[in-house]
């Protein structure tokens, strides 16, 4: 009895060294990683608070070389109308189009979810075939700019953003686990189809509509790409992103192709104010819109 | 036969009762009444079906273009010119642009879901074993960041890491006493940083992904499995990563499904125009975007879009067969 007891005592003590090692490396790691997803912001934040001729001479550091807000006061008088218009208007986009977008991805899972709606398989595969074949970027271009004539507007932004099959089948898997009775009932007090969707689908649904929120607020925040299909004339319409990389590319184009430094060019200072100007917001909000990330996807289900 | 005439409370009646329906009548009042009945929904899948036929389907018309050597003047009456853009596109077999864009999309996309996935695995492991609550969700948030920044900002990043001047490892070299290398003049280590860059940006969304799949799994069974004897790293290997496969495999699956689309923020914003880079670099979206917003070659462009689309929908549904041959549960369709 002792000898078993020693034996599977000696087992303990093993798996409890091993375990103790792969603890401290999991802690590492982890820290380490962090750290490097982290670690270029800091510099960015430092560099743009740090005098322009240390960082000509030193390069970047995580802590700001001669403290100094010069490069956000010349920011904000040479640049500040633009970069305060660009607000304006990627705010409009993104909220526009976040709320076009959550209504229309709302109504369509909910109907693909109705078991008596005799078409939902046909019109299923109908937004599930994009996601296999598409005309490409041109021929897209082409409908929106010729056909539709949306350039030159935000609407060429806001519109093609709006519905994606991924968060259709999202928000649709979400609502299959709305248990049926509760809508049934609602039927029976004769409720219409629209008033159970409003009624009670969309209060129901608010973790996998704030999931959907957050991915197309996200992409049209983000969004310079557009900009610079449909937009890249009418520079009261530019958003935050292309704004910024056009700002960039002025100087780095020129000095990545030809290594030339023009002066009137915006300095590396400016650049990073510019740059933690445009992003300063996303960084400090993010926390608290990642946990609504997780919670959505996880519900809706990830095996779409 | 249900009886059309005696619908509860949608009071539209049939006046003639006593008609001989033929089956085709019959068939087309059927419809009309799904309609009837289910008007709302009809109405409500309007902006939907709209949406996709005018921003999906309605492109695909577009394609013809691919055989046209478009000129913007003359847009639809372009000249037809067959398969010339085909042509000039492979033309020189391993040295075509084809096969150049083709291999740089590919290679780029496996490395992307092969050393990504295995990050993000390894993370969400890692994260899962922590014992500190605080350290782990800090380090979640902090693993975040790269997320939700515009790949305007990435590209900043990069540059600001890499240029000749000012980068920071430049900096590092000439402080360590080493030589500035010039990373915007040399193609061959672009591949690395591009597949770094973007392992570091997709990290925390898709670790949180498989974190959350792993919190699923019954904490008993780690216990079970403890009081036997088993080390952390035998219960990793034996419960954690075996109960992961499904989602590995489903992820994996929708990845493949769109490996001929690259990630072209990504490549544009880190490389632009830079023609020294291209070899190394060009994938297909960033062809045709730079054939239609600086080359003006809009038939080439829908061309390598064409032929994108192509190989893209023979590719899915190739591996989804060869899925389902091995595996049928898991497959896609």
């Amino acid at each position: 009895m002792a000898q078993l007891a020693a034996t599977s005592d000696k087992k303990k003590l093993k798996v409890d060294a091993s375990s103790k090692i792969f603890d401290v490396m999991a802690v590492v790691i982890v820290g380490l990683v962090a750290l490097i997803c982290v670690a270029p912001f800091i510099l960015m934040l430092s560099g743009s608070l740090s005098d322009e001729s240390k960082i000509v001479v030193n390069g970047y550091s995580l802590l700001p070389q001669d403290f100094t807000l010069d490069a956000y006061k010349i920011v904000f008088t040479t640049l500040g109308g633009e970069i305060g218009r660009a607000y304006l208007v990627t705010i409009y986009v993104t909220v526009l189009g976040t709320l076009l977008g959550l209504l229309t991805t709302s109504m369509s899972g909910f109907i693909l979810s109705r078991p008596d709606f005799k078409h939902r398989d046909k019109v299923a595969f109908f937004i599930y075939f994009t996601t296999l074949f598409s005309g490409g970027l041109i021929p897209t271009y082409l409908v929106v700019a010729n056909v539709l004539h949306l350039n030159h507007t935000l609407w060429a932004i806001i519109l093609p953003g709006m519905l994606s099959p991924f968060n259709v089948f999202l928000f649709r898997n979400y609502v299959k686990s709305i248990p049926n009775s509760l809508m049934e009932s609602a039927r029976i007090d004769g409720a219409g189809d629209f008033r159970i969707y409003w009624q009670i689908v969309l209060p129901l649904s608010k973790p996998v509509s704030a999931t959907i929120g957050l991915f197309l607020g996200l992409g049209y925040w983000n969004n310079w790409f557009g900009y610079s299909l449909y937009l890249i004339s009418d520079q009261e319409k530019w958003g935050l992103q292309y704004l910024l990389y056009r700002m960039l590319s002025r100087v780095t184009d020129a000095v990545r192709d030809a290594q030339i430094v023009v002066d009137q060019l915006p300095s590396e200072t400016m650049k990073l104010a510019t740059t933690m100007l445009v992003t300063g917001p996303i960084i400090l909000l993010y926390p608290y819109m990642q946990r609504h990330f997780v919670s959505g996807l996880i519900v809706g289900g990830v095996k779409g | 036969m249900p009886d059309y005439n005696k619908k509860q409370g949608k009071g539209d009646t049939m006046a003639e009762p006593n008609i001989v329906m033929t089956k085709a009548l019959k068939q087309r009042k059927r419809r009309f009444a799904d309609l009837r009945e289910h008007k709302t929904y009809y109405i409500m899948l309007i902006p939907l079906v709209v949406f996709f036929t005018l921003f999906n389907y309605l492109p695909m018309a577009g394609l013809y273009n691919a055989f046209t050597d478009y000129d913007f003047s003359k847009g639809l009456f372009s000249p037809f010119v067959g398969l010339k853009n085909f042509e000039f596109l492979f033309k020189g077999g391993w040295d075509s642009i084809v096969w150049k864009l083709t291999r740089n999309t590919l290679l780029y996309n496996v490395a992307f879901i092969v050393l990504g996935n295995i990050c993000q695995i390894a993370m969400a492991v890692l994260l899962r074993e922590l014992t500190f609550k605080k350290f782990m969700k800090t380090s979640q948030t902090l693993m975040f960041m790269p997320y939700f920044v515009s790949m305007v900002v990435v590209g900043s990043i990069v540059y600001n890491l890499f240029n000749y001047k000012y980068g920071v490892f430049n900096n590092v070299f000439t402080s360590l006493g080493f030589e500035r290398f010039d990373f915007y003049q040399s193609p061959e280590v672009w591949p690395f940083i591009i597949v770094l860059i973007e392992i570091w940006k997709g990290l925390g969304y898709g670790t949180v992904i498989y974190l959350a799949s792993i919190m699923g799994i019954d904490e008993s069974v780690y216990e079970a499995a403890y009081v036997d004897g088993a080390s952390k790293w035998q219960r990793i290997r034996y419960i954690t990563l075996p109960l992961l496969k499904p989602t590995v495999i489903i992820l994996v699956l929708f990845a493949i499904g769109g490996i001929m689309r690259g990630q072209f923020d990504l490549f544009w914003n880190i490389i632009g125009n830079n023609g020294l880079l291209l070899n190394a670099t060009d994938i297909i979206d960033t062809y045709v975007y730079r054939s239609l917003t600086v080359n003006f070659s809009l038939g080439l462009g829908t061309a390598a879009g064409l032929y994108q689309s192509i190989f893209g929908l023979v590719l899915v549904v190739t591996v989804n067969a060869i899925v389902r041959k091995v595996d049928r549960e898991n497959s896609l369709f």
